[in-house]
């Protein structure tokens, strides 16, 4: 039982993880339907920036502020630079974004060298509770909790404001919204730069949890996200969480119980949602043909 | 009365194809003006290029006298003109309400008081309030369609077939409601029924290939056999 809950534990940590990348992911592919496949760059951008200044403030919490900020800060630039101008062209917003997540990886090599760093769990989130046999790591439950947290707020955001229902109404039908008098590219813009601090508050995340940061973390971050997009379903949010938990999961008890598959695992999950329901278990887009 | 809306010679591009090939057309105030012809013809195409949707490549529309051609979609929903088109656009995944949520631009006592007056006129919508768009019969999303353009202080309807798919008792309604709603904004109607075309319309326009080949009173279209087998093919 003690291992189970470990396994548990652990896989909601990684699927929160995931999620913080995914979530933005989904709702920029389901809104703009933009494939962006920069969205590691910020991830890792995120996470760089973040531990830095943990380093130099010595406060994890400024460290997670910087990440957002700069999570912000990149998806502005990218939004107005990157993608504006490869709307409606998927082709072009591939090769596009794929060369700027390369551009965003080396810059990292260049402004912060190209060695993996160490990071360690903040002294107040470190070590762990024993609970009966269960031994809980207390920064794993932070992520968790942080990760059910921002899924409420953005839940709240996106189903009780006017702006996440201008939101979740784009996803649907981006060409009603604008008829009913609505700017979309502002929305757009607006999604994109909440998508990126999404990402780059996961890589900050990260950083702890895994120990070590590295320039190529947020492709491999990114695929991932990917999935869980696939798996969720274009568009949704919620879909998005329950997919990130899915695939977290489904990697922690396959590594554990079949090590041989845990690498595939989430291509399994992925390939078997694309046979039985192609939209993905949560899809929210039916864009109406006019 | 004073011309509300005033399209010249507009020519019209989708991709490679020249759709729209010399539309002219004029809305007057507090009338319906019916935009008649065969499918394919450019009436819903006209509709879009109104709103922006398929912007013009040539020619002007003009808007209260202001010259709107190149403007931004949402700007020319914001200068009053609600658009319901033809597949009625409804959020399938958010109720009633959210969809009215989404039109309503500031909850003004006006804007409160005409959302009042709008579910007493489509009763339908009351009754289905907390119930997802896309759950809805045709006859009530084409409703909340119309609800939803006409919830905010729009001068000018733009309404793509409206019973495009209804039984002939739900027309009946729409019609009742269209007529309802002419007495606040004037309305634009493209319509290939042309019972009811002919029932709540003022003037018409007719499109063939993408040009204006007629216009007029429908009083004199509804006489005029000729026209009506050779356009419409009917009579």
């Amino acid at each position: 039982m003690d291992l189970l809950i470990s396994l548990v534990i652990n896989g909601l940590a990684t699927g929160m993880l995931i999620f913080l990348l995914a979530a933005g992911l989904t709702l920029i592919f389901g809104l703009m339907d933009v494939l962006n496949f920069a969205h590691g760059g910020l991830f890792v951008w995120g996470a760089y920036t973040g531990v830095f200044t943990y380093a130099y403030t010595e406060s994890f919490l400024i460290g997670i502020v910087v990440a957002i900020l700069t999570g912000i800060l990149f998806g502005f630039i990218m939004e107005k630079l990157i993608i504006t101008p490869v709307y409606g062209n998927h082709v072009q917003q591939i090769l596009i974004t794929l060369g700027f997540m390369l551009v965003l990886q080396e810059m990292i090599k260049v402004a912060f060298g190209p060695n993996a760093i160490p990071v360690s769990v903040p002294t107040y989130l470190a070590g762990s509770w024993e609970i009966g046999e269960v031994i809980v790591i207390k920064y794993r439950v932070f992520i968790i909790i942080v990760g059910f947290i921002i899924f409420g707020i953005f839940h709240y955001i996106l189903t009780r404001t006017k702006i996440g229902l201008i939101v979740r109404a784009g996803v649907m039908n981006k060409e009603m919204v604008q008829a009913l008098g609505i700017n979309i590219k502002r929305v757009f813009l607006f999604v994109f730069m909440t998508g990126a601090s999404l990402a780059a508050l996961g890589g900050m995340l990260m950083a702890p949890y895994s120990g070590s940061i590295y320039a190529e973390m947020g492709m491999e971050f990114a695929i991932l996200g990917f999935i869980v997009v696939v798996i969720g379903g274009m568009g949704s949010f919620s879909g998005s969480l329950l997919a990130a938990i899915l695939v977290g999961l489904a990697g922690s008890f396959m590594a554990y119980y079949v090590p041989f598959l845990s690498l595939a695992v989430n291509m399994i999950l992925m390939a078997i949602v694309l046979i039985f329901r192609p939209q993905g278990l949560f899809s929210m887009i039916r864009r109406e043909s006019t | 009365m004073q011309n509300l809306l005033k399209l010249h010679n507009i020519h019209t591009h989708i991709g490679q194809y020249h759709i729209l090939q010399g539309i002219d057309f004029e809305a007057k105030e507090g009338e319906v003006s019916v935009l008649l012809g065969r499918n394919g013809a450019g009436k819903t195409t006209t509709l879009k290029t109104i709103m922006g949707l398929t912007p013009a490549s040539n020619g002007s529309v003009h808007f209260f006298n202001q010259d709107i051609t190149k403007k931004a979609t949402y700007d020319i929903a914001n200068l009053g003109i609600g658009y319901v088109p033809e597949d009625q656009g409804i959020f399938g995944q958010l109720t009633v309400e959210e969809n009215l949520k989404v039109a309503i631009r500031k909850e003004t006592p006006e804007v409160m008081e005409k959302l009042e007056y709008i579910l007493e006129l489509f009763p339908d919508l009351k009754k289905f309030w907390k119930k997802a768009g896309g759950n809805l019969s045709g006859g009530q999303k084409q409703m909340l369609a119309m609800a939803r353009a006409f919830v905010n202080d729009s001068k000018l309807l733009l309404i793509d077939e409206p019973s495009k798919g209804l039984a002939p008792i739900v027309i009946e309604k729409v019609m009742e409601a269209i007529v309802e709603m002419k007495k606040q904004s004037t309305i634009v109607l493209v319509e290939q029924n042309f019972l009811m075309a002919s029932n709540i319309g003022d003037t018409y326009t007719l499109i063939d290939d993408g040009r204006t080949v007629h216009r007029g009173a429908m009083s004199d279209l509804i006489q005029n056999e000729e026209l009506k087998q050779k356009y419409l093919g009917i009579g």
